[in-house]
């Protein structure tokens, strides 16, 4: 009998133990808003964040200690207004301590005006440099992921005056993206002695383009820069091919996915575009300070998504954890979880004191004055799509 | 500007007009008769393509249930109204859909995919009609609108669901370029041409010779005397909107392959569609037609000498139009009866 009584009392305090273990480990939640384009026209750039995000949560999720990382993953369906929308309700309703997002660099500018007067930290994967500079009041809340059109065009042009390319027309979107494009390749190509000679524009539904094209091919262009991103990047480079242009074809980083070279097929055979490093990990020289990260994050893409399907944008959000996982830690430590807009802010503060961190696309140093954070030298390479597959054909890495 | 680039604008403008005719013409078609302003054609449109592509590619598409849930839907509500035999015929209608659907996936056969997707498609503009439109005989246009409005949006959304986010590529039915002239052209536009001729041709021969055609044109002009004479109304509906559901079906095949077929690809091409058919005062198929082409033109032409303003251009088309037409005050929907 008295054994049974020392055996059930032995038997409670294991189980209260167990219990109040239990209790004092119970993980604090830790929520991230996530703003993608998951549908409609810049959707293939959309989806492998999402994906991405899915499956770092899966695996990343406990990483923290004491904590669980929970990503709240919203659709604005290439539309701003709807980004708006989504940043506004997770930052209200969810509670979020930042925002990823959005994908496209018009939805990501229109969220700035939202994140910047809450005070919610947001990581932009859109990449047009207005959205981070100057940093202003607004803009000491965001920052940036890709690499923007400025620095991209330079390894545009760097490759243009390689080839010994003198005039250049351009054909891009009617909106921010095209824009950029616009102005950071007229900008940039006259003083390489490039003239641009056309400069023309079309919208990512348009159904033809026959009329630009043709305006494109009366200046007689040596090469042509498209500045479109995702699969409606195809219709120009096809209609031009089509009417019978020999010359050079250049794209913009927004176009190195593998769903759009599985749409575009033969027509972009031979397309010349600058990358992020992270879209040709395995053919990147050993002393890239991005290769080590952009191989883990294939591996950890691919063991889900399967072998090629890594991409520009996926890559975003393993430097998205890269960036933000180690600022989340130092912010624990200087605020608590319990007064948002405080860790919200330590949060921000922590995000920008990243110092030479090396990301999956180049080493990432943001400052009070810079929210970009990349270097042109390790944050850009170039490559050529040769049989369907895009290949290394330099890399900028300053010469030791 | 020389005579090729000349040449080829043209081309590009008559393609893309053709395109908006044979949505224009629709539209003129379906209002007329039903007093219905189809907005959901631009998705109807979208489907027939998509849903071949995804036939091609060994997957069965959502479009093929969705068609078979219509007519399972369409046989339950003649089940009701008490005509058991064409109810089982519409049960076992949506059984052979999935099967054949189930078939042709398996096999990828293009002829049969090509032909499974027009199909579809065109239930699916009859079975919208007997379902949403029928119903309500003597609704208000803003009804119809709104509603037609409605299932707009219903569509487009299921097509993202059916088809996924991302563009498909489309083979041309007649691939290679051939020469006209000093102009190079694609052989698909010679296929687009000359399937709209035989089209219209068609159209004209239905109208002016068949006893449905001029029942249909009696319901246009007149759907109270058409009543009276014996017409029935309600399979003028009918006939409207399987033509309709055609019609879109072979433009979106056509459209296509000229570009990459997505699930957002319908409306523009609608949208524009509608403002030839309002050149044409929403009555008129010549002046439709003419209204396409001039649409289609205008719209190469500016993408030349203003990139930027496209749209704007074409859209803006509608304000002197509106102006001209409110001027000369046509009778045309509104108060019937």
């Amino acid at each position: 009998m008295r054994r049974w009584t020392v055996l059930g009392l032995v038997v409670c305090v294991a189980l209260a133990g167990i219990l109040g273990a239990g209790y004092a480990q119970a993980p604090r939640v830790i929520r991230i808003g996530v703003v993608v384009s998951a549908t409609g026209p810049a959707a293939a750039l959309g989806i492998p964040v999402r994906n991405a995000f899915l499956l770092y949560e899966e695996l990343f999720r406990d990483a923290i200690p004491g904590h669980r990382i929970q990503y709240i993953i919203l659709d604005d369906a290439t539309n701003p207004t709807l980004a708006v929308q989504n940043a506004r309700k997770l930052i209200a309703e969810d509670r979020v301590v930042a925002i990823a997002g959005s994908t496209v660099s018009v939805s990501a500018l229109a969220m700035v005006d939202v994140t910047g007067e809450a005070g919610v930290p947001q990581m932009a994967m859109g990449a047009t440099q207005n959205i981070v500079h100057p940093v202003d009041e607004k803009r000491r809340w965001v920052f940036l992921l890709p690499q923007t059109a400025a620095s991209a065009i330079q390894a545009v042009t760097l490759d243009m005056r390689l080839r010994g390319i003198r005039t250049v027309g351009y054909i891009g979107f009617n909106d921010v993206w095209g824009e950029e494009w616009w102005t950071s390749l007229s900008q940039a190509a006259p003083n390489l002695g490039i003239r641009v000679v056309a400069n023309e524009r079309y919208a990512r539904a348009d159904t033809s383009v026959t009329g630009q094209v043709l305006r494109l091919l009366a200046a007689r262009p040596d090469a042509i820069l498209i500045g479109a991103s995702g699969t409606p990047a195809i219709l120009p480079h096809r209609t031009l091919r089509e009417r019978g242009y020999r010359g050079i074809i250049y794209h913009t980083h927004a176009v190195g996915d593998p769903d759009v070279l599985r749409v575009g097929g033969k027509d972009l055979e031979g397309a010349l575009l600058p990358v992020g490093p992270a879209v040709v990990a395995d053919q990147l020289p050993d002393n890239h300070p991005s290769k080590r990260p952009a191989l883990e994050h294939k591996r950890i893409y691919e063991s889900r998504y399967g072998p090629g399907s890594v991409s520009q944008f996926g890559a975003h959000v393993h430097d998205f954890w890269l960036i933000v996982r180690p600022a989340l830690e130092r912010a624990l430590r200087r605020a608590s979880l319990d007064n948002l807009p405080a860790f919200r802010a330590a949060l921000r503060d922590e995000i920008e004191a990243t110092r030479n961190l090396p990301g999956a696309h180049g080493v990432f140093t943001y400052s009070p004055i810079d929210h970009l954070g990349h270097r042109f030298e390790y944050s850009n390479v170039f490559v050529q799509v040769q049989g369907g597959k895009l290949k290394l054909l330099r890399t900028f890495l300053p010469r030791q | 500007m020389d005579a090729t680039i000349l040449g080829l604008l043209v081309a590009d403008g008559i393609t893309n007009g053709v395109i908006y005719g044979l949505l224009a013409i629709t539209l003129v078609l379906v209002f007329t008769v039903t007093r219905v302003l189809f907005v959901p054609m631009g998705e109807l449109l979208m489907y027939a393509p998509l849903t071949y592509a995804l036939l091609v590619d060994h997957k069965l598409p959502g479009s093929l249930w969705l068609g078979a849930v219509l007519l399972a839907a369409w046989g339950v509500l003649d089940l009701l109204a008490g005509a058991r035999r064409i109810s089982l015929v519409l049960f076992a209608g949506a059984a052979a859909l999935l099967g054949a659907g189930a078939w042709a996936a398996t096999t990828g056969f293009p002829i049969l995919a090509w032909v499974l997707a027009v199909g579809v498609v065109v239930l699916m503009g009859i079975a919208t009609y007997r379902l949403f439109f029928e119903p309500i005989p003597h609704a208000s246009v803003l009804t119809y609108l709104i509603l037609s409005l409605g299932l707009h949006f219903v569509f487009q959304g299921l097509g993202l669901v059916f088809f996924g986010p991302e563009q498909y590529r489309l083979p041309p039915l007649l691939p290679g370029e051939a020469q006209l002239g000093p102009v190079p052209l694609p052989r698909q536009n010679f296929a687009v041409y000359g399937l709209a001729l035989l089209w219209v041709l068609l159209l004209y021969g239905f109208f002016s010779r068949s006893l449905y055609g001029k029942a249909l044109l009696a319901c246009a002009i007149n759907r109270r005397g058409a009543r009276l004479t014996g017409i029935r109304i309600r399979d003028a509906g009918r006939v409207a909107f399987t033509l309709a559901g055609l019609i879109c079906a072979l433009g979106g095949m056509l459209l296509a392959p000229l570009t990459n077929a997505a699930y957002f690809m319908g409306f523009l091409p609608s949208l524009k569609g509608f403002v030839a058919a309002v050149l044409g005062g929403l009555v008129s198929y010549p002046l439709a037609a003419a209204g396409a082409i001039l649409v289609g033109t205008l719209e190469a032409f500016s993408a030349f000498y203003a990139s930027a303003y496209k749209e704007a251009i074409v859209f803006a088309l509608l304000l002197p139009i509106l102006f001209v037409q409110s001027l000369r005050t046509l009778e045309i929907g509104g108060v019937e009866e």
